[in-house]
């Protein structure tokens, strides 16, 4: 099932993918359309994580195919990949801010990289961007200096500053007060739709994207469980989706590491 | 019995892996180095944090060493009424073997760990590999820069050291005990020759700064990205790195220095 017409931006058809003997993620299919905002969730080591860095071409797949704008990311010779990924912008958990450059010189820095605009121009469009997040007055201030979720603000105009078509969200509510996810979740959907590019976003936090995205797609044990829209979520009467929405602690996934019978164990007790 | 030989199989395999790894790891460095000459400013910035920042403690430790080798080499030279060879004794010593092994090691302990951690936070904190997503190499930016900041530093420290050494080798035996300041020098310059100790002493130099360097950012780049992780690769760049150093020395100065 596609979740929205037309070529898809980002589509991930019957993947599989293993660390040595431990298989991560298998017969994985899914498609991500331009102007979209789609959210991937899952509880803990479900694999999400994994899937994100499949798209971005920072794992390969061992079968099936990852294609980006149509173009397969296990295919792509390094030159490639990178010409791909300055049309792309991710943004990490806690930000990756570099932490021996200013806020202005960490915005700054993909432009600088990958253009030869001048100086003035580079730095009307970090103002620019700065001034998207709400921390143009932030501009000379040191990382270590920032909140975690102003970290997170400036890490997202760093993001952009290339006007990415593909944006990848990996865990950007983590952590965050209420009042920093909001300005988090708000920016998310505000930029996505003023560069109609398309978002994927990994989160644990389902109320916060359940208000902000499109579509949803739900891992567990390395597999699409569930997707669908927001509404479509919320009705699910699936009963994995319904653990995850309502945060219950037992269910489809078990609130114990599989394990030996405790009283199996109890047993080996020396008398 | 059998368990402690699996034991010793699994670390030579993995002492051998990593070897391996480290020598792919050089070769890509060296392929990505051209960043670091095209782009000066980076590889200057990193000469100031290595080589600049570095001095005092080569400077002050030269110091000391050369007035050590003032007062042991007198004591033991004018045993043989050759005291006025001092300033030979001085030089040779620091310019053939302290200078390039004892700047080694102090460059070790005070850069190359420093790089380690540099690189292995950023790791940790997830920036290299924002800026791999950035489409930006993170070996050509922030791995060669540091290298090779570290390989032009080494060579100019070892100098300064030696130069500091003499200058401690003058204050003692001429200043403080009265050696002749005219046989001091005069001796050194006629006996110093320029290929034969000053050039072997520069490249014994040169060649510690590229293991020293080496050794740092790679144990950066490998860590296992957590606090722990980084605290064994800083320790495991100090060991390393004083062990290289030893082992080389002696490797360099059976060919260089054989007396033949």
């Amino acid at each position: 099932m596609t979740p929205a017409s037309g070529n898809p931006l980002v589509r991930l058809n019957r993947v599989r993918f293993a660390y040595g003997e431990r298989e991560i993620l298998h017969d994985v299919d899914l498609t991500v359309h331009r102007g979209q905002v789609v959210a991937i969730m899952g509880g803990s080591g479900s694999g999400k994580t994994t899937l994100l860095r499949l798209i971005g071409g920072q794992l390969r797949a061992d079968a099936g195919t990852v294609e980006v704008d149509g173009q397969d990311m296990g295919h792509l010779s390094v030159s490639a990949l990178y010409a791909l990924r300055r049309r792309m912008g991710m943004l990490f958990q806690f930000g990756a801010l570099f932490t021996d450059m200013n806020v202005f010189d960490n915005v700054a820095f993909p432009l600088r990289e990958h253009t030869a605009l001048p100086a003035e121009l580079i730095r009307d469009l970090v103002l620019m961007k700065l001034h998207a997040v709400g921390l143009r007055g932030a501009a000379a201030l040191m990382p270590s200096e920032l909140s975690g979720g102003m970290a997170r603000r400036v890490a997202l105009a760093r993001a952009v500053a290339l006007d990415p078509m593909l944006m990848l969200y990996d865990e950007p509510f983590a952590g965050l007060d209420p009042i920093s996810l909001g300005t988090i979740g708000h920016l998310i959907r505000r930029l996505n739709d003023a560069l109609g590019a398309a978002s994927i976003m990994v989160t644990h936090d389902v109320q916060a994207s359940l208000d902000l995205v499109d579509y949803v797609y739900f891992v567990s044990e390395g597999g699409i469980v569930a997707h669908g829209t927001p509404a479509e979520i919320r009705a699910s009467d699936d009963p994995f989706v319904h653990q995850f929405v309502h945060a219950e602690a037992d269910g489809p996934v078990p609130f114990h590491y599989p394990a030996p019978p405790l009283a199996s164990l109890l047993d080996e007790v020396p008398t | 019995m059998n368990a402690l030989l699996r034991r010793i199989g699994a670390m030579t395999i993995d002492g051998l892996w990593r070897l391996g790894f480290m020598a792919r790891f050089f070769f890509a460095l060296l392929r990505y180095s051209g960043q670091s000459f095209r782009r000066l400013p980076l590889t200057i910035r990193e000469i100031y944090f290595s080589g600049v920042l570095s001095l005092l403690i080569i400077l002050v430790s030269g110091l000391f060493v050369g007035l050590v080798l003032g007062l042991q080499g007198y004591d033991i030279l004018q045993r043989f009424g050759s005291s006025d060879a001092l300033g030979i004794m001085v030089a040779l010593s620091l310019l053939r073997e302290l200078g390039p092994v004892v700047a080694g090691l102090l460059f070790a302990s005070r850069a190359g760990s420093a790089v380690t951690a540099e690189i292995g936070l950023m790791k940790t904190t997830e920036q290299l590999q924002a800026m791999d997503m950035m489409a930006v190499n993170p070996i050509a930016r922030v791995v060669a820069p540091r290298f090779w900041g570290g390989v032009i530093s080494m060579p100019l420290l070892a100098a300064m050291f030696s130069a500091m050494g003499i200058f401690g080798g003058w204050l003692i035996g001429v200043v403080a005990i009265g050696v002749d300041d005219g046989a001091f020098w005069s001796q050194m310059r006629a006996s110093v020759d320029f290929r034969y100790d000053i050039v072997n002493g520069t490249i014994k130099s040169f060649v510690f700064g590229v293991a020293v360097s080496l050794i740092a950012v790679f144990e950066g780049y490998d860590c296992q990205p957590t606090a722990e992780g980084v605290s064994r690769a800083i320790t495991r760049t100090v060991v390393s790195s004083a062990l290289v150093i030893l082992a080389l020395d002696f490797v360099l100065t059976s060919f260089m220095f054989r007396g033949l």
